[in-house]
């Protein structure tokens, strides 16, 4: 089976942390990246609630299949994925997903991605070029994303070394974090919202391509 | 790691759902979709549809439905749709169109800076 969220894999929680009855607005934010990038980290980091995983099947016969040649031979198979909570205020409720940026997984990301807010692309700067296909695609389909590098102590790479290996659009923010910390991945999530309201304003950019 | 859904075999998986294995275009769950019980479980009622009304005595997404029972997300939503069918649950789908709206990305970032 593949399970996307082997690198950190946690036991459900005991208890669960009920909503406000009032809420009644779900929001997406989707992290991606590389095997063993952070992702599930930066989740835990900022989530109210201890990250749960669940999984979405893909079935051999079917549209909603962009590939079956990791699945042929199967009748079904599922793929893991991690996410957490941050309730925003009475109403509002953020989900933050962790998705796998490997190509074998992106089906699951079309499911993901329906109606989201925007992505973030958490990068190993040892391992850029894990990132290449996340940050092509989210392109490609004109979804908002800033790129976010997690600092793992190796060798320290200025931001603008970052940008040109990742050949990144200039407009595209681009900055350190550390996922393990609270502030930090806040901070991300912060600076990918911002990015998203100004995108928006700018009347040039207000038209939006959808995931097909 | 054993536990179900994830190991079991897809007959047991079609089974919960009359054989149904895809919950079509037209199914409205989102993995966002906030979902809350408008009754209690009754006696007779298939297990997941009881579960289900349990978990969603407060407002509880797809996705942490799916995560409590342990369950692929699309035999859920096939879950979901029939208990909505039947007037058990009543769905609070995602204001999609508001993403873009610039009073919700306010709201986004006012409840981040507070977290």
């Amino acid at each position: 089976m593949d399970s996307a969220t082997s690198e950190t894999r946690t036991p459900a929680p005991d208890t669960r942390t009920p909503l406000r009855a009032s809420a009644d607005n779900g929001l997406k934010i989707v992290v991606v990246g590389g095997f063993g990038v952070g992702k599930t980290t930066m989740v835990r980091s900022v989530s109210e609630i201890r990250p749960l995983d669940t999984e979405e099947m893909m079935t051999r016969a079917g549209e909603d299949v962009d590939d079956t040649s990791e699945v042929r031979g199967k009748t079904a198979t599922t793929v893991a994925f991690d996410f957490g909570r941050i309730s925003l205020d009475a109403r509002n409720v953020l989900y933050l997903f962790g998705a796998p940026g490997q190509e074998r997984f992106w089906f699951l990301w079309d499911r993901l991605f329906s109606g989201a807010l925007g992505a973030v692309v958490l990068v190993d700067t040892r391992r850029i070029d894990d990132s290449w296909y996340s940050i092509d695609r989210l392109e490609k389909h004109g979804t908002p994303f800033v790129v976010a590098c997690n600092d793992f102590g190796g060798p320290a790479f200025t931001t603008e070394q970052v940008r040109d290996a990742l050949d990144l659009d200039p407009h595209v923010p681009l900055i350190t974090c550390d996922a393990r910390s609270r502030e930090s991945s806040k901070l991300v999530l912060i600076t990918l919202v911002e990015h998203i309201r100004a995108l928006y304003a700018d009347p040039a950019r207000a038209t939006r391509q959808e995931l097909v | 790691m054993s536990r179900p859904g994830r190991d079991d075999a897809p007959d047991r998986l079609y089974t919960l759902t009359q054989g149904r294995s895809r919950s079509g275009p037209d199914n409205p769950f989102d993995l966002v979709t906030l979902v809350v019980a408008e009754c209690a479980p009754v006696t007779g009622m298939q297990s997941e549809h009881a579960a289900i009304l349990r978990i969603t005595e407060s407002p509880t997404a797809v996705v942490e439905i799916a995560a409590e029972l342990e369950l692929p997300v699309s035999i859920v939503r096939i879950l979901l749709s029939d208990l909505l069918a039947a007037g058990r649950v009543s769905a609070r789908h995602p204001r999609t169109s508001a993403v873009y709206d610039p009073d919700i990305l306010e709201q986004v970032l006012v409840g981040l800076r507070n977290l």
